[in-house]
């Protein structure tokens, strides 16, 4: 009976078992990719099946990045936030800011004007892990990129349907621990010219037609990686041509929670413009 | 100056003396000392075996494909993590990060460390093709109860690479074990 009564006290005052913290913070380093210039995470240029933030399938992650690029004729500056819920729930949101500089008076528009888009975007991990399980089995996830340009009177006046447009992303990713390397591939639906930043469709296309991305990464420590990417990209316009692009980069996470990444990237034709290539620095927190 | 004057006022209260609650008489009465609490719970005692150091586990059948995966062949790894000196060094460097890393010190809290030490160097010395057998548990029966998450595992994984990196072994050769160890994934994460 006492001991009946001890156990009822014991058991009304037990403590609820471990409960996790809502910011886990457990993924491991860099698994979390670094986020795209399109906001949703991967490997920069390509959109990858990883989930930001550094929470892990109990808990909950937040991701904050700027990058910017340097081409030939063109100034980049893209930042975003990233929330990513129980490894599962990647949403996301990123701001285009395109400057034209010099082409801007060259175009009519103005010398320095800016082209602008915002991007919210979605991605569901639907099965498998990147690093762990069968190596057969890659990290599969499946994205929305809905993108609205700033421009809409500009974008349609060069050609583009619309100033908004939505791609469809199904990306695997893993990576093969026997040989250190990573591969990601990414099969994209999309209208956008350049991104989405002159607008989506025109003359030569108006609907989405199917996009390649593909990235190669290679550990050289659990906190640094150097990789490539080629994406595919349709050229809807007519009035200039629209190219494929690629990087080369190296990222280092140089804390738990910051990653700095810094490449090549190339993304041929823009405007006319032929050759725009240069250097790409991105800064990211993760937690 | 008002304020410290009202300082002044409250420290000048005189303190009024709380009633004390009256004792429990109930609790009193009861007397737990004569309780064997182990036996009330059911609590089995384990005798530590004198020639081996290791607490008696539920009976299974030996085989070394309880290691999880398929050995390595040839030199290289076991070379790469310096032969069975090299991975006894690891295995107790590893036991040590784990044990005293607060993420996850409380799972190895009434665990036997002198079995956990001998068979994960079995283990690693096996899959490393170093010239030993795996005589433990499968990696299931090995983690069952233990209430491991993904990020108990994912803080496991960084306490083992930083063991291999700090006896210098290549990270290529440490990403070869982990491919090895990495779809075992299931079986040892629970919850």
């Amino acid at each position: 009976m006492t001991v009946l009564a001890g156990l009822s006290i014991w058991l009304s005052v037990a403590p609820e078992a471990h409960a996790d913290p809502l910011f886990d913070g457990g993924k491991l380093i860099l698994t979390n990719g670094i986020s795209t210039i399109e906001g949703a995470s991967g490997g920069g240029l390509a959109s990858w099946a990883t989930i930001a933030g550094m929470e892990t399938d109990r808990g909950v992650g937040v991701s904050a990045h700027v990058t910017g690029i340097e081409l030939a004729d063109y100034g980049w500056q893209s930042h975003g936030v990233s929330v990513g819920i129980k490894d599962r729930l990647e949403l996301s949101y990123a701001r285009q800011n395109f400057d034209t500089r010099k082409v801007g008076a060259a175009l009519g528009l103005g010398e320095g004007y800016r082209f602008n888009q915002d991007i919210f975007a979605a991605k569901v991990r639907l099965v498998g892990d990147t690093v762990y399980g069968s190596t057969l089995l890659p990290q599969i996830s499946v994205g929305v990129q809905h993108k609205r340009s700033l421009d809409g009177t500009i974008v349609k006046a060069v050609g583009a349907k619309s100033a908004e447009g939505t791609d469809f992303t199904a990306s695997a990713t893993k990576l093969f621990l026997s040989k250190s390397v990573l591969v990601n591939a990414t099969a994209r639906l999309t209208n956008a010219n350049q991104f989405g930043l002159l607008g989506f469709g025109g003359p030569n296309q108006t609907d989405r037609t199917l996009q390649f991305e593909g990235s190669v990464a290679y550990m050289l420590t659990p906190r640094l990686v150097v990789g490539g990417e080629y994406r595919t990209r349709p050229s809807n316009l007519a009035i200039a041509r629209e190219d494929d692009a690629h990087d080369l980069f190296v990222a280092w996470a140089f804390t738990r929670n910051a990653t700095v990444t810094a490449a090549y990237a190339d993304v041929g034709s823009v405007a006319t413009f032929d050759g725009q290539r240069g250097a790409l620095v991105s800064l990211q927190f993760a937690f | 100056m008002t304020l410290a004057l009202a300082f002044a006022l409250m420290a000048a209260q005189p303190v009024t003396p709380q009633p004390q609650p009256e004792p429990d008489t109930a609790a009193q009465q009861d007397d737990f000392s004569g309780v064997d609490w182990e036996k009330e719970f059911g609590v089995e005692k384990r005798q530590v075996d004198p020639a081996t150091g290791e607490l008696p586990v539920d009976p299974y059948v030996q085989s070394p494909a309880n290691a999880g995966a398929t050995p390595f062949s040839g030199a290289g790894m076991a070379k790469a993590f310096g032969g069975q000196e090299g991975i006894r060094t690891i295995i107790d460097r590893f036991v040590d990060l784990n044990t005293t890393d607060p993420r996850i010190e409380a799972i190895f809290k009434n665990q036997d460390l002198v079995r956990l030490r001998r068979t994960l160097f079995e283990q690693f010395c096996y899959l490393l093709d170093a010239g030993c057998t795996y005589t433990g548990r499968d990696m299931k029966t090995a983690h069952k109860d233990l209430g491991t998450t993904r990020a108990d595992l994912n803080a496991l994984v960084e306490n083992l690479q930083r063991a291999m990196r700090e006896n210098d072994v290549p990270f290529a050769a440490q990403n070869r074990l982990l491919a090895k160890l990495a779809p075992m994934d299931k079986d040892v994460v629970e919850r």
